[in-house]
């Protein structure tokens, strides 16, 4: 018992790699199973808000679903077209996918709880949603497809436009927190609802979610893929596990969008009712939980979205990054900065 | 002090493992049966009526060439943001000026028609 005990203790030390990945295995699995059952959430929601029931066959009230859809997409061919170059073919799903799975080292579920607690942690997650674009790329090109390549270019024209209107967001919250460390940027906004910066930032809120919308391809900026137009874009010659691999990465980036704008906006794991009466009441909760929820949040919103609104025009789209969220972000970064140099109360002082 | 990325590695490599191995167990499981049909590029049911690689609208390049000026002033604008508390005023002010070129330069590709699309 106590050779156990020991063991466990001195784990940590002894092995630090094999440490390290013990926990990004804690952080990978509930998020792959997140990653699917977002999936099945997206079809049952949509399908009750268009009036039908979404999928309910494969176990109770469908909940294998995914699951099912895993199996089938297993055991179907990867076809590599003709003409493809088969490396790179083969490359591209996974550079998509690794860039939404790494940056949840530099995230906080809790005060304390994050894989690594580095001081540049911002900074890392602007990289890493940078090398995402590459992936649509290099499938859109090396595909040696009409409808692949047109797919690519309109998406990676898409998505740098609106990373710089996410860039200049996020420079808005790191003036109003004063660090790049996700942590710290969560602790600046101690205080309860009214402290968080999606009231001081309300217009970089917005638009960083949007942007992350955008930035996901996903409806309604969803024209990277409009079935209507080039079949499915940049992912046309795609099929089986390789296309699945596509799929998974889109999902990550959705909750992954989703807990970087809870972190930034939303106070991460602070309760809501922080200051107010009604704080002795909750304390119970962790705050992990706090942090879920509003993950869920910005998950529910995706779904939401893509019920709700009709495809935006590609010169729309790009019209909205360039003339409307660049020109705001701009103008709400220098009224931040000013607000912080003044030390504006009740957020800055 | 760098001992803090050694996860970030590790996790790009678990990250990268994970589409691999997915994608390797695809190739394991799934048929082989590739025919010269099956294997062309898809094209609406047609035989493919010119050379993928083919010419595509500047502007597109356009927005390539304006993402990296924009994107390097955000890097720029990071480290300022983060010290602007102690560096105060003056901090401000002078960014202020960067930011005021930066947004001259916005207006003239506004006006010069760099950012329509008809």
């Amino acid at each position: 018992m106590e050779a156990i005990t020991n063991f466990l203790v001195s784990f940590p030390t002894e092995f630090p790699v094999l440490w390290i990945l013990v926990r990004i295995v804690v952080i990978v699995l509930p998020l792959m199973l997140a990653v699917a059952y977002f999936t099945y959430a997206e079809r049952k929601i949509i399908g009750y808000m268009q009036v039908r029931l979404g999928p309910n066959r494969v176990g109770p009230k469908g909940w294998l679903q995914p699951i099912a859809d895993a199996v089938k997409l297993m055991f179907k061919e990867i076809i590599i077209p003709s003409g493809a170059n088969k490396f790179l073919f083969v490359l591209a799903p996974m550079l998509a996918l690794g860039p939404a799975l790494a940056a949840w080292a530099v995230l906080p579920f809790d005060d304390g709880m994050v894989l690594t607690d580095i001081n540049a942690g911002l900074l890392y997650i602007l990289a890493l949603t940078s090398v995402a674009v590459y992936g649509v790329i290099i499938a859109g090109w090396v595909s040696n497809s009409k409808y692949a390549f047109l797919g690519a270019i309109r998406s990676a024209a898409q998505i740098v436009s609106y990373e710089i209107a996410m860039g200049f967001a996020l420079v808005g919250v790191l003036v109003a927190a004063g660090s790049l460390n996700l942590s710290d940027i969560v602790r600046a906004q101690e205080g309860g609802l009214l402290h968080w910066f999606w009231l001081p930032l309300l217009p970089l809120f917005v638009i960083y979610f949007i942007s992350g919308v955008a930035e996901t391809n996903r409806a309604p900026f969803d024209v990277a893929e409009g079935e209507s137009e080039i079949v499915a874009g940049f992912h046309v010659e795609y099929s089986g596990m390789t296309f699945a691999v596509f799929f998974l990465a889109e999902y990550a980036n959705m909750i992954l969008i989703s807990a970087l704008t809870a972190l930034m906006f939303l106070g991460g794991w602070l309760s809501p009712f922080q200051g107010s009466f009604m704080e002795s009441w909750f304390t119970w909760v962790p705050g992990i939980i706090w942090f879920f929820l509003k993950i869920l949040i910005f998950g529910f919103l995706f779904l939401w979205f893509r019920a709700t609104f009709p495809r935006y025009r590609y010169d729309q789209i790009m019209r909205l990054g360039w003339k409307v969220f660049i020109p705001i972000t701009i103008v709400w970064i220098l009224v931040v900065a000013v607000a912080v140099v003044y030390k504006f109360p009740i957020w800055f002082d | 002090m760098l001992e803090g990325y050694l996860p970030i590695l590790v996790f790009l490599g678990v990250g990268t493992f994970i589409g691999a191995a997915a994608i390797a167990i695809g190739f394991i499981l799934g048929p082989h049966r590739p025919d010269s049909e099956k294997l062309s590029p898809y094209e609406c049911g047609f035989e493919a009526f010119e050379d993928t690689r083919m010419k595509f609208d500047v502007r597109y390049y356009l927005v390539a060439i304006l993402f990296i000026i924009f994107d390097l002033e955000i890097a720029f604008l990071f480290p300022w943001a983060v010290v602007l508390a102690e560096i105060g005023i003056v901090g401000l002010m002078a960014m202020a000026v960067f930011l005021g070129i930066l947004v001259v330069g916005f207006i003239y590709e506004w006006k010069k028609g760099a950012l329509e699309w008809e």
